[in-house]
């Protein structure tokens, strides 16, 4: 028996929460990929003040 | 909310096609078509994953001015027989439901498709979806005849929107593809309206039928044809033009012409004697004629590396 006893708008509406679930869940891999094709492009470039922020934390924590 | 409200309100519950509806897929058809044609004509290539999300992008923006287009004219779509079945109309899915809808995803596709692809796609989106819901929807389809020649430019934009998406500018080419649309349009739906005549004017729409009169909309359907066919042609002579789009610019324009003048040359006896034949056999032409430009436009494109293609 489950711990809580589901509603039953769950019930009605369980095909549309598939749905929406599964355009979400397309919608975070779509994103994911154009991240990967974003930043394998030739032209891709770390902007200049994260890499530097990136940089400074490295060479901090040599000194230290 | 409680129970009670729960099962009063959502006695029939929406379900994902009706919002997909809502959404207008066989305008999106259209829309992602023209837009690819538009991307692959440009002369920059483009990421294939950044190409299929910007066009994703894009039909979703334009799957959200659909819903809330028909947001708005609930109202219209509840008197006309080609729009009754409509999900808002049929009491499928609420007015305010479909507002929601349209607003979140026009937000969203925009936002997406200027990180996809540049900011000037994702401008030329919000400008698209605007001009269709703000003037088109609201302000002109229910005051001006000439509603369908200014709605025309919105569903015209794609193609645009397509070739900036590879190159992030403008150029002659796609603005030749938007005129093609632009100009197709009013023949399209005035054709439509001079047999679904009945529909219009029961909903108010101030067509051109209702408005001006039929004999006034076959002198302008021929109008139109003549300036299409014009623009048309000549567009095989640009950079996105060859010979294979020359022949079949030729051909499809002497059809749409002949068509055309067919409608022109009848009066309303002689259409209702054969419940309106010609028009409808104009109309369905007209599908196929953007189509096929279209198609010609892409089939060019993809010659060129082979010398093929082009001039």
């Amino acid at each position: 028996m489950a711990l809580r006893p589901e509603h039953e708008i769950h019930t009605r509406r369980k095909s549309l929460n598939i749905g929406v679930g599964l355009m979400l869940g397309g919608f975070v891999v779509l994103v994911m990929f154009l991240t990967f094709a974003k930043i394998t492009s030739s032209g891709f470039q770390i902007p200049a003040s994260v890499g530097k922020g990136v940089g400074e934390q490295i060479s901090t924590e040599g000194s230290n | 909310m409680t129970d009670a409200t729960n099962s009063q309100s959502f006695e029939k519950e929406p379900q994902l096609g009706d919002y997909f509806a809502l959404m207008k897929p066989r305008v999106m058809q259209l829309v992602v078509f023209t837009a690819v044609v538009g991307m692959l004509a440009a002369p920059v290539s483009v990421n294939p994953v950044i190409g299929f999300a910007s066009i994703l992008f894009l039909a979703i923006g334009a799957g959200a001015s659909g819903a809330l287009n028909m947001w708005w004219d609930a109202d219209i779509d509840a008197v006309m027989k080609r729009t009754i079945n409509r999900p808002i109309p049929a009491g499928k899915v609420t007015g305010q439901s479909a507002m929601y809808l349209g607003c979140a995803l026009s937000g969203l596709a925009v936002m997406m498709l200027s990180l996809s692809a540049n900011l000037l796609a994702g401008f030329m989106l919000a400008f698209t979806i605007f001009f269709y819901v703000v003037p088109y929807t609201m302000w002109l389809k229910r005051s001006t005849p000439q509603n369908i020649v200014i709605g025309g430019a919105a569903g015209a934009f794609p193609p645009v929107i397509g070739w900036v998406i590879a190159t992030g500018s403008f150029a002659l080419e796609p603005w030749l593809m938007f005129a093609l649309i632009f100009m197709w349009t009013p023949p399209h739906f005035w054709a439509l309206a001079l047999f679904m005549r009945n529909d219009y004017d029961d909903a108010k729409v101030p067509m051109l039928t209702v408005t001006h009169g039929r004999r006034s909309t076959r002198n302008h359907i021929l109008a139109y044809t003549v300036l299409l066919a014009v623009l048309a042609v000549g567009t095989a002579f640009s950079a996105i033009g060859g010979w294979i789009y020359l022949a079949t610019a030729l051909v499809l324009n002497l059809l749409f012409l002949k068509g055309a003048y067919g409608i022109w040359k009848r009066d309303e006896e002689m259409s209702e004697a054969d419940n309106f034949a010609v028009e409808r056999r104009f109309f369905m032409l007209s599908l196929w004629y953007l189509f096929a430009h279209f198609v010609a436009i892409l089939i060019e494109t993809i010659l060129k590396p082979y010398g093929l293609g082009g001039w």
